[in-house]
């Protein structure tokens, strides 16, 4: 599938700039935006979110997706998440954080050449698990892990 | 010119390309309270991050508000060379964007 | 009056034995051998690396924020604002002729002349003041940013600070050392109760960490700040914890033991600016 160029609107984030910035093959902001899953990224609960973003809530576990994240988080609004997915032709990776207000933190759709492999960092509001979810010719796995979110003693 | 807010780091061994960006971005939820005034201080965040090596799209990876502040992300892909161009952007809720090409070492 | 006024200064000298007699190089030797034996395992010159160094989990989580670090965006806004003129013509390069090798593990140091600790802080705001630029804000912003340049230029450089063979000095550094190992708040607990005696014990779920080594990551960005501080900002919230009213950054109290707390630290290398909890 031909993976569109997208035209980027209006200015630079550096409030005031007036630069345009624009590629070839071009998108209108709007159809930018609407791309982005709204539902899926409003759902408030996990089962929710997957059907809107993934098309599905029905996973399977998986022992072939590594998912790192600390067991106690050093602060809860930065938590180093890696996920690698060893499942042939993963086409999407999400990450769930099931006790967050929104529990769909993130949706990584993948080229054709690009590794299962995603690393990132997350806000978590308090100790949850945090769900990998693989998207595999058409079928959706997952892997969990808790991770523990305290109050720290020193003001942390 | 106003710098780029996307800092790349990428690197390419064997044909398999590593790339870590650094994006200066305050990824504000929409829930937070400012301290002083007590108000909500308004959604703010990056909802798309683009990356497109030699015309294809590598990655697409759609946010919520729940990435931490001054987002990181790090992907991997292979039929890359050392010297290939990479771009990244990213386009936030309010319609901001910024992008970045950098050069693979 | 007079009479008392001599007696209560001889209680005070008596009482404060150490300000009499240790010289900050026996202060060092002491300070240092005490936490080399606590963390038998840690290299002494690991011990920049906070509590990452005496803890394998929080390690793990510090060098996944270490592959691509919050405060390089700091460097690079320092590097940016570092070079440009200012409207006289002049620049901070000006101040420091020598910042391309690392100036910041020289700092603080005592300007004997005025009497004073100087700080990299001071110094940044003297040289814009002194160029008729405003000063700026002490404890977070572009300050850090500058300062997060300067520091990465020092990288690898030991911390040399001085403490020149001149009364005012030893007495700022004194009064320094007093701070540490002074009780304070309504929590009455001392910078010593947490960082020395119970360096690597819990607080809740924090692990505190060792004095030795503090400075050296400075300014830091901080996960709990989600942005860059001076070492006296986390002064301020430090007295805070313990409910005691905080010093301004820059005050003569918060250099004092910044003059001291760096001391502590000298041969161990500048690792700024840092990533911290």
């Amino acid at each position: 599938m031909n993976q569109n160029r997208r035209v980027l609107l209006k200015g630079t984030f550096a409030a005031g700039a007036t630069g345009i910035a624009i590629s070839a093959g071009l998108l209108t902001p709007k159809a930018v935006l609407a791309a982005w899953p709204k539902a899926a990224f409003e759902a408030k609960d996990t089962n929710a979110a997957l059907e809107a973003s993934l098309g599905s809530s029905s996973t399977t576990e998986s022992s072939d997706i590594k998912l790192k994240a600390p067991d106690i988080a050093e602060n809860g609004a930065v938590v180093p998440i890696t996920v690698t997915s060893d499942i042939a032709n993963t086409e999407a990776i999400s990450i769930i954080v099931a006790k967050n207000a929104t529990p769909l933190s993130a949706t990584f759709n993948l080229g054709a050449t690009t590794n299962g492999f995603v690393s990132t960092r997350i806000k978590m509001g308090k100790t949850s698990d945090v769900t990998a979810v693989v998207k595999a010719g058409g079928k959706l796995y997952s892997t969990s892990k808790n991770v523990k979110v305290t109050i720290g003693g020193c003001g942390g | 010119m106003a710098k780029s807010s996307i800092k790349i780091r990428a690197k390419v061994k064997k044909g398999e390309a590593k790339v870590k960006c650094l994006i200066s971005h305050p990824m504000e939820t929409g829930l937070r309270k400012d301290k002083k005034s007590g108000k909500l201080i308004p959604a703010h965040f990056i909802q798309e991050v683009v990356c497109e090596h030699d015309g294809k799209t590598v990655m697409n990876a759609q946010w919520s508000g729940t990435i931490s502040k001054n987002p990181f992300l790090s992907f991997e892909f292979t039929g890359a060379k050392a010297g290939d161009m990479i771009k990244v952007s990213w386009v936030d809720n309010t319609g901001k964007s910024d992008t970045t090409e950098a050069k693979m070492k | 009056m007079i009479k008392i006024a001599t007696a209560l200064s001889v209680m005070l000298i008596a009482a404060t034995p150490f300000a009499a007699q240790a010289t900050p190089d026996d202060d060092l030797k002491a300070f240092r051998s005490y936490f080399t034996k606590k963390f038998p395992e840690v290299p002494v010159n690991d011990f920049i690396n906070g509590v990452y160094s005496i803890d394998a989990a929080s390690r793990e989580q510090w060098e996944a924020f270490e592959e691509f670090p919050s405060y390089e965006i700091s460097i690079d806004n320092g590097e940016e604002k570092f070079n440009k003129k200012f409207a006289n013509g002049k620049s901070y390069a000006d101040c420091f002729p020598n910042y391309k090798k690392g100036i910041k593990q020289n700092y603080p140091y005592f300007d004997t002349d005025k009497g004073e600790v100087v700080t990299l802080e001071g110094a940044i705001n003297k040289c814009r003041t002194d160029n008729g630029e405003e000063a700026l804000k002490w404890s977070k912003g572009e300050i850090t940013e500058i300062g997060a340049y300067l520091a990465s230029l020092s990288r690898g450089q030991k911390t040399n600070v001085k403490v020149p063979n001149d009364a005012k000095a030893i007495a700022a550094y004194n009064r320094g050392k007093k701070h540490f190992y002074a009780k304070r708040g309504q929590l009455n607990m001392s910078c010593a109760d947490c960082h020395y005696y119970y360096s690597g014990s819990k607080i809740r779920a924090d692990i505190l960490s060792p004095a030795l080594g503090h400075t050296t990551g400075f300014p830091v960005y901080r996960n709990k700040w989600a942005g860059m501080g001076t070492l006296h900002r986390r002064y301020g919230g430090c007295n805070k914890q313990v409910r005691a009213k905080p010093f301004k950054s820059q005050s003569d109290e918060y250099k004092a033991l910044e003059y001291f707390h760096t001391y502590m630290s000298n041969g161990l290398e500048i690792n700024g600016p840092s990533q911290r909890k």
